[in-house]
């Protein structure tokens, strides 16, 4: 299966089951394509037909008959019938979110956790309950050697006290059990301060802080209880942070909704607030919320990719490279197949611990009884389904079987796949549709930079 | 016409060296909301 397009004058051929990526101009893909379904002479026919030099043709003809050879045009698709191996994975746990505050000190409407309560009681996890975290991914986790907690809510800054704690106890296990722990922070930026960030710098291996853009767009829906927007308490906040968080990993990460699908300019203020690893998400929500994107909003949403793709390239030509995470692709170094085939592990490497030690799936299950998976005390409570999140993979979703970018996205995120089609096997069309987009642009990056290199 | 081939890792060689699982998951990195799976590095230097 090949797919090609044409974006930014590149022509680009993805040779879907080698992993292959074909830049070349329109003729040679025409040349690509005709090749897959037309014997040699017919489509020599073709290109002459088109006013084409019969030498140039020829060679052309014969540098796609050695990609063919060398298995990087057309190849077969030779992953399916090794499927089963992949349903039968033990459930080694390397990853947990800690919900270690469910309550905040914003009221964002469109927030998918309600506000930070998940639907629930407003709580905070205790020190002891952490702790049985702790154990519980180091018990789980089999020879995985590198474990990730990610501290969420809610604003985990609420409960800043477990959090260090939690740290502390999780580094004083790392030599005796061979492990080590990679924490990262989710927060809104409140309470950030100088102390905080050094702390940070110590310990976080990510800090993503929350930011929507423009004043306007964010203030929109990141209010304090009062109704006052967040914006000109944070940004400055976020800037000393960037400033004394150096080389480290952190990223400004934003939600874009039907009322910014040109959330393109969003980043570009960013961009112009010094801000240089950037994410910016589409709002998770029920079609009817007044934040919902709409079918209406694709095509904007759409042209926001598309400039966004160019305006990185302009930038990084400058000298001035900015990340935008979703279009992070590092062609030669990328995820193997297995983690092409397994996505993000939620529900089985990766789960979700709630105040009270409930486990869920993933973050995005949480406040859903009917995926609590079991708790800390007593482990997996439901054996059934933890089966089911192990068999969901990439091959378990038929309508991914004809998708040029399967094994880019990898069946996608459960979570939105169920509250889309009701099933973990079904998928969400309209984030297909922009994890497409996505794609497209960020190979045209590479293409675009290879050629500048 | 011309045709470049960008370096990119090869699916099926990923078979015999791929699979550790050191690999940060993919929804703890940035987004939390919308999955990147092809967005994160391999972390193996083998």
């Amino acid at each position: 299966m090949i797919h090609q397009f044409s974006l930014n004058g590149c022509h680009i051929t993805v040779d879907v089951y080698s992993g292959a990526v074909h830049v070349t101009d329109e003729m040679g893909m025409l040349a690509i394509q005709l090749c897959e379904s037309l014997p040699k002479e017919e489509v020599k026919k073709a290109l002459l037909a088109k006013g084409l030099d019969g030498e140039a043709i020829g060679q052309t003809l014969e540098q796609i008959e050695g990609l063919k050879k060398e298995g990087q045009l057309y190849a077969p698709n030779v992953f399916e019938q090794n499927a089963s191996c992949f349903q039968k994975r033990q459930g080694e746990i390397k990853a947990l979110c800690l919900h270690v505050a469910h309550t905040c000190n914003l009221t964002c409407s469109y927030c998918f956790a309600a506000q930070g309560r998940f639907h629930g009681q407003s709580a905070l996890m205790s020190f002891d309950v952490a702790k049985k975290a702790i154990d519980f991914l180091i018990q789980n986790s089999g020879k995985r050697r590198h474990l990730e907690v990610d501290f969420f809510g809610g604003e985990p800054l609420l409960n800043m006290d477990v959090v260090r704690q939690t740290v502390t106890y999780a580094r004083s296990k790392e030599k005796e059990f061979g492990k080590v722990f990679r924490f990262t922070i989710t927060i809104n930026g409140m309470f950030l301060d100088d102390e905080l960030t050094e702390y940070f710098n110590q310990e976080m291996d990510n800090v993503v802080l929350s930011l929507d853009g423009r004043k306007e767009v964010h203030d929109r829906f990141r209010v304090d209880a009062f109704g006052k927007g967040s914006y000109d308490m944070i940004v400055p906040k976020f800037q000393r942070f960037v400033k004394k968080r150096g080389d480290r990993s952190y990223y400004i990460r934003g939600t874009f909704t039907h009322h910014n699908p040109d959330f393109f300019e969003d980043i570009r203020h960013m961009v112009d607030l010094g801000f240089r690893e950037l994410s910016m998400e589409p709002v998770v929500t029920s079609p009817g919320d007044p934040s919902a994107l709409t079918k209406d909003d694709m095509p904007i949403v759409f042209e926001a990719y598309e400039k966004l793709a160019k305006y990185l390239i302009d930038l990084n030509k400058a000298g001035k490279p900015v990340r935008f995470y979703h279009f992070n692709l590092d062609l030669e170094n990328g995820p193997c197949l297995y983690k092409r085939i397994v996505g993000c592990g939620s529900g089985s490497e990766y789960l979700a611990v709630t105040p009270w030690g409930d486990l869920y799936p993933c973050h995005q299950f949480v406040g859903d009884a009917s995926y609590k998976m079991g708790n800390l005390d007593e482990g997996i409570t439901r054996p059934d389904l933890q089966a089911d999140f192990l068999e969901t993979n990439l091959f378990s979703h038929s309508e991914c079987k004809d998708c040029w970018a399967k094994f880019y996205c990898s069946g996608g995120c459960a979570a939105n796949n169920v509250r889309a089609s009701g099933s973990l096997q079904g998928i969400y069309k309209e984030g297909c549709d922009i994890f497409r987009k996505r794609m497209e642009c960020a190979l045209m990056m590479q293409a675009a930079m290879d050629e500048e290199n | 016409m011309k045709i470049k081939t960008l370096k990119t890792r090869d699916l099926r060689d990923s078979i015999k060296n791929g699979g550790c699982g050191e690999c940060q998951t993919s929804c703890q990195s940035a987004c939390k909301t919308s999955c990147g799976v092809a967005n994160q590095p391999c972390e193996n230097k083998e």
